[in-house]
C-alpha cells in the first residue's frame, strides 16, 4: 500500500529510528565502505578453535570425528521452536535427519547478523513491491551485515534464515560431494548424498561426511548453487518432532540459571527504583553478618544504580539482599497522578510525529456535525515481562578474559556492553547463549549480564551466578510502555467512515533503548504506531500521529511491541464504528481491506470457524472479533465469551485464522499462534504495572498474575497461504487477542471498557 | 544436619534448616531440574513430591524434611526410559521455553498417581497451581488426558502433516 502524498522517492527522508539504530554508520560512512565490508568473507567463529576437535566447513555447519555433525543455530531458543525449524534448513540441504544432528546456540560472532530485523525495520510496506522497495530491503540487509547484530526479535528468525541457512546446508554438502569426487576421480555432479554420507551410484560406493570433513574443510568451498525447490522437500513444511524438547521434558541443566561449576559462588542484585536513583543508607553490616555472605559490592550502569550481594548460595544471597534494607535517595514523587498528567499534556499539546496523513482529515471535521462524529479515549498500563525464569547470569573474569554464561537475545550487545563496562577488548569477552526461560523482548537487553560481570571483578576468577529474585525482576524491567489513545471518526449516513483521526501518545521504546546504548534519537519511532497506522486499511480520510510522553523509567520490547496496544486501540474502535453504523464488524473491515486478499481470506475463514453471526450468541454468551497485520502475518481471531449466575465471566475459545505465507513447521507455527494468544489474554483480563512514590508498586505473581490454566480458552489455528512473502511467527499471534476479547465483552455486557485490565471493570471465572 | 531420600538416594544436608529444599536442590545438590520461580509458591515451577504429594520446594524449609522421600524430575525416568507422563509430554510437542514445563509434569505425575483417569476439572484443579508463560496449557491438557489413556488420537507433531489451506 502507498500512503497518499508520500512518493517512495520521499521516505528516504523520513528513514526511522528503529533503522537507524542498527544503520548510523552505513548512513555516515557511505556506499563505499558498506560495499567493502560485504564483499569481504564473514568471520568464521569456528576458525583457528583447535581444541573443538570439529571441522567447521561454514559458521553453520560443523563435522565431528565422530560422524556427528553439529548445526549452528545462530538464533536463541526461548520456545519459539527457533532449533529445530532453522536446524530444518540446513538439514533439509545437507540430508541429514534432524534426530541424527546436534543444535547449539553460536557464539557472538558478526557471522550471525539478523538482515531481516533491519529490513523489517525500512519505511517500506512488505506489500509494496516497487522498485524502490526492493532498493530498500537489499539496502537494509547491506547495513545489518556491516553492523554485525545479532538479535532474536522481531520474529524474524525464519525469514532471515531462509535463504541463508539453506545455502549453508547445500554448500556444505557440495564441498563434501567435491571432496569426494576428487578421491574417488569422477565428476561431482554423479554423486548423491543420503543419510549424512556421500554416495557413489556407479560403485556402487559411499563415504561418510566425517571421513570427508577435514579435507573438505581445506577446500574452497562451491558456492554457486541454488537451494532445492521446495517440492523436492521432505523435512521442511511438515510437523517435526522439536529438538529441543526431550532435555526440556527431562529437567535437563540448560538453562542461564542451570549454569554450574565445581567451585563456584552464588550472587543476587538490589538495584535502585527508578534509573539514576543511588542510595542514601544500606546496612552492609547487617548483610555481611549472615553465615555465608562474601560481599556486598556496588554496581553502576546505565539501568541504574545499586548494589550486588555475593554468597555461598543463592538463597544466602537473597537473605542478605533482603538485610541491606536500602534507602534510596529518590525525592521522586513519581505515580499515577504524574502519569495522567504527562498524556493530558501530550493530547493537548497535540503534534507528534505523524505517521500516515492520507486525504484531508482536518476538513471533513472541520465540516461534520457533531452528531456524526464519534469520539473515544483508550488506555492501556504499562506491563512486565514476567518470564518465568527469573534473569540471571554467571561470569567469570580470569587472566584478563571475560565469560558471560546467560539466556539472552543479542549476544553482540551482551559482548560489547559487558567488554565496555569492564575496560576489555571485545575479543576478550566471550558470551556463551544457553537456552531461554523465556524472553519475550527483556533479554534483549544487557543489564543482567552486566550486574554479573561487575561482580565477578570481585571473586578472584571463580564464576559467579548472579539470579534476580522475583521482585527484582518485577521493578526492573524494560517495560511495555503505557499508551493512550484519542480517536475521532466521521461517520457517513450510509454507515461509512468519512474520516478517521487517531492520537496514539506513549514514550518512545526506541528513545530509551537508544539512550541506554548511548545513541541520540531522531526520527520517527515507527513502534509507536505499528498495528494501528501501518495497517493495510484503506481509509480516503486516516491520520495517525504520535505525540510522546517522557516517563522516568525504562521501556522496551514487549512481545509483538507497539502492535499491543495500537491494535487495541484501532480494533475496538473500529468496532465501536460498526456497532455505531450498524454494521457487522466483519463486513466493515473486509470493505476497508480492498487490495489485500490474505487479509481478507483470514477474517473470513475465522468467521466460518466460529459461525460468526455479528457478536451475540444468546443471552450470555458473546463473540469479539480483531484483525492485525504484523510482522508480516496476518491474523484474525474470533473470542467467544461467557457469563455465569455470579456475572463471572469465562473466555471459552478462540479462533484464529493467520496467513505467514510459507509454513515450515505446522505444528510449531500453531504452537506460537497459540502462546502468543493466551499472553495478550493475560495482559488484557489482568495485568499492570503501576508507579507510587517513584518506585513499581508490583512484585512477585500475587500482584502480578497472569492467566492460569483453568481460565485458558480452547483454541483452534487455522494457517492458510495466499501471502506471497514469508511472515514472523512468535509475536502476531498477540496483538488480536486484546481487543478480540474486549469486543466480546462488550457484546456480551453492552457496556464498552476502554481501559485495560478489564478486571478493572469485570470479573474474570 | 537433615537426612532424607532424594530420588531413592540418600543424602544428608549440612545447611540452615530453613534453607528452602529448592535451594538445596539446586545450589547444594547440584540437581537443576526443579526451578525458581517466584519463591512464594504462586507459580509452581519448583513443585517436587514429598512422600508422594506434590510440594512448592521454594517454601518447604529442609528442616522439616527430616526422613522424608523426595522425588524431583531427575527421579522419573528408568534410564532412558521417560515416565509414562514424560513421553505424553513428547508425543504431545508440550513445551514452549521449558522452564516451567518439570513443576507441571511432577504436578501431573502427582495427579495420576492420585487419579488415574481424571476428569477434565480435576485436571484443572490439579494444574491450576502452575503458571506457564508461554501458554502451553491447551497442551498440557492434551498430555494429561493421553498419559491417563483418554486421548488415542495423532499427536501434535504429526510429520506426515501438511494441512495448510492454500487456497
Amino acid at each position: 500500500m502507498r500512503r497518499k502524498g508520500q512518493s517512495t522517492v520521499g521516505k528516504l527522508g523520513t528513514i526511522t529510528r528503529r533503522t537507524l539504530l542498527v544503520g548510523t554508520a552505513a548512513i555516515g560512512a557511505g556506499v563505499a565502505f558498506v560495499a567493502w565490508r560485504v564483499n569481504q568473507p564473514l568471520e568464521n567463529p569456528f576458525r583457528g578453535n583447535p581444541d573443538s576437535g570439529d571441522t567447521a566447513l561454514n559458521p553453520f555447519v560443523l563435522i565431528a570425528e565422530d560422524g556427528t555433525v553439529t548445526i549452528v543455530v545462530p538464533r536463541a531458543e526461548m520456545g519459539q521452536g527457533v532449533t529445530t525449524t532453522l536446524a530444518a534448513l540446513v538439514a533439509e540441504e545437507l540430508d541429514v535427519g534432524l534426530s541424527d544432528i546436534a543444535v547449539i546456540h553460536g557464539p557472538a560472532s558478526s557471522a550471525y547478523y539478523n538482515a531481516a530485523l533491519i529490513t523489517s525495520a525500512m519505511p517500506v510496506e512488505p506489500w509494496d513491491d516497487g522498485m524502490m522497495a526492493d532498493g530498500f530491503r537489499q539496502f537494509a540487509g547491506i547495513v545489518g551485515k556491516v553492523m554485525g547484530m545479532q538479535l532474536t526479535g522481531g520474529s524474524t528468525s525464519t525469514r532471515d534464515a531462509f535463504d541463508r541457512m539453506r545455502i549453508a546446508g547445500a554448500c556444505a554438502r557440495e564441498t563434501l560431494k567435491a571432496t569426494a569426487a576428487e578421491v574417488w576421480n569422477v565428476d561431482r555432479s554423479t554423486l548423491q548424498t543420503r543419510n549424512g554420507s556421500v554416495i557413489d551410484p556407479s560403485g556402487p560406493r559411499s563415504v561418510r561426511y566425517a571421513e570427508l570433513a577435514s579435507a573438505a574443510a581445506l577446500r574452497e568451498p562451491i558456492t554457486d548453487i541454488e537451494p532445492r525447490d521446495p517440492s523436492e522437500w521432505t523435512i521442511l513444511g511438515r510437523s517435526q518432532h522439536r529438538v529441543d524438547v526431550p532435555a526440556k521434558v527431562r529437567g535437563a541443566p540448560i538453562f542461564g540459571v542451570d549454569m554450574a561449576f565445581d567451585e563456584m559462588l552464588y550472587g543476587t542484585v538490589a538495584m535502585g527504583p527508578l534509573p539514576g536513583v543511588k542510595a542514601k543508607k544500606a546496612d552492609r553490616n547487617a548483610a555481611l553478618a549472615i553465615p555465608g555472605v562474601r560481599a556486598v559490592v556496588p554496581l553502576s550502569s546505565v539501568y541504574g544504580e545499586g548494589f550486588g550481594v555475593i554468597a555461598d548460595n543463592t538463597w544466602t544471597a537473597f537473605k542478605a539482599r533482603e538485610a541491606l534494607a536500602i534507602e534510596w535517595e529518590s525525592e521522586e514523587s513519581y505515580g499515577e497522578t504524574e502519569l495522567n498528567a504527562a498524556f493530558d499534556e501530550a493530547f493537548d499539546a497535540g503534534g507528534g510525529d505523524v505517521h500516515r496523513d492520507d486525504g484531508d482529515v482536518d476538513s471533513i471535521f472541520s465540516e461534520a456535525a457533531e452528531d456524526d462524529i464519534l469520539a473515544a479515549d483508550y488506555a492501556v498500563p504499562l506491563l512486565a515481562h514476567a518470564t518465568m525464569e527469573p534473569m540471571n547470569a554467571t561470569a567469570r573474569l580470569k587472566d584478563g578474559k571475560l565469560d558471560i554464561w546467560c539466556g539472552n537475545q543479542a549476544p553482540t550487545l551482551v559482548r560489547r556492553f559487558c567488554a565496555e563496562g569492564l575496560g576489555l577488548d571485545e575479543e576478550d569477552c566471550r558470551v556463551h547463549t544457553m537456552m531461554l526461560g523465556g524472553g519475550f523482548g527483556r533479554r534483549a537487553e544487557f543489564d543482567f549480564a552486566l550486574y554479573a560481570a561487575q561482580m565477578a571483578e570481585r571473586t578472584d576468577g571463580i564464576p559467579v551466578k548472579v539470579t534476580w529474585c522475583r521482585e527484582e525482576d518485577t521493578r526492573h524491567d524494560l517495560y511495555r510502555p503505557p499508551a493512550r489513545a484519542r480517536c475521532r471518526a466521521r461517520l457517513d449516513g450510509d454507515g461509512a467512515i468519512a474520516a478517521l483521526d487517531m492520537q496514539l501518545a506513549s514514550p518512545s521504546i526506541l528513545g530509551s533503548l537508544m539512550g541506554r546504548m548511548g545513541m541520540s534519537a531522531f526520527g520517527q519511532d515507527a513502534t509507536m504506531s505499528e498495528g494501528a497506522g501501518n495497517q493495510p486499511y484503506r481509509l480516503e480520510n486516516f491520520r495517525v500521529s504520535t505525540p510522546e510522553i517522557d516517563l522516568p523509567l525504562n521501556v522496551g520490547f514487549w512481545r509483538s511491541v507497539g502492535n499491543s496496544n495500537n491494535a487495541f486501540f484501532m480494533e475496538c474502535f473500529l468496532d465501536e464504528i460498526a456497532r455505531s453504523a450498524d454494521r457487522d464488524p466483519l463486513e466493515l473491515r473486509l470493505s476497508l481491506l480492498d487490495g489485500f486478499e490474505p487479509a481478507k481470506a483470514v477474517l473470513r475463514k475465522v468467521g466460518e470457524m466460529a459461525n460468526w453471526q455479528g457478536g451475540s450468541v444468546g443471552p450470555n454468551r458473546a463473540q469479539g472479533l480483531a484483525f492485525c497485520f504484523s510482522f508480516n502475518t496476518s491474523v484474525a481471531q474470533i473470542v467467544e465469551v461467557s457469563r455465569d449466575d455470579d456475572e463471572r465471566i469465562s473466555i471459552d475459545k478462540v479462533w484464529c485464522a493467520a496467513d505467514c505465507g510459507l509454513v515450515l513447521d505446522p505444528a510449531i507455527v500453531r504452537a506460537q499462534l497459540s502462546g502468543g494468544i493466551v499472553f495478550g489474554l493475560s495482559s488484557a483480563m489482568m495485568q499492570e504495572i503501576t508507579l507510587k512514590d517513584g518506585a513499581v508498586e508490583q512484585g512477585n505473581f500475587d500482584t502480578y498474575p497472569m492467566m492460569r490454566y483453568h481460565q485458558c480458552p480452547s483454541i483452534e489455528v487455522s494457517l492458510s497461504r495466499r501471502q506471497t512473502f514469508m511472515g514472523g511467527v512468535g509475536e502476531p499471534g498477540t496483538p488480536p487477542a486484546a481487543p478480540a476479547l474486549a469486543n466480546a465483552v462488550a457484546a456480551l455486557t453492552g457496556e464498552r471498557v476502554r481501559t485495560l485490565p478489564l478486571n478493572k471493570a469485570v470479573t474474570f471465572a | 544436619m537433615v537426612k532424607l531420600t532424594v530420588n531413592g538416594q540418600p543424602a544428608q544436608f549440612d545447611v540452615d534448616p530453613e534453607m528452602p529444599l529448592l535451594w538445596a536442590l539446586r545450589d547444594v545438590l547440584g540437581l537443576m531440574g526443579t526451578k525458581f520461580g517466584c519463591g512464594i509458591a504462586q507459580c509452581g515451577a519448583c513443585t517436587v513430591m514429598v512422600d508422594g504429594m506434590p510440594r512448592r520446594s521454594c517454601v518447604t524449609p529442609v528442616g522439616s524434611l527430616e526422613d522424608a522421600s523426595i522425588t524431583t524430575i531427575e527421579g522419573l525416568a528408568v534410564g532412558d526410559r521417560p515416565h509414562p507422563v514424560q513421553q505424553a509430554w513428547i508425543d504431545e510437542q508440550v513445551p514452549q521455553c521449558g522452564y516451567c514445563q518439570a513443576g507441571q509434569i511432577m504436578s501431573a505425575v502427582a495427579l495420576l498417581e492420585e487419579n488415574p483417569e481424571p476428569s477434565e476439572e480435576e485436571i484443572a484443579r490439579a494444574m491450576t497451581g502452575n503458571y506457564c508463560r508461554c501458554g502451553t496449557y491447551p497442551a498440557i491438557r492434551a498430555a494429561i488426558l493421553r498419559a491417563s489413556g483418554q486421548e488415542t488420537g495423532p499427536p501434535a507433531a504429526n510429520a506426515s502433516e501438511r494441512t495448510i489451506d492454500r487456497g
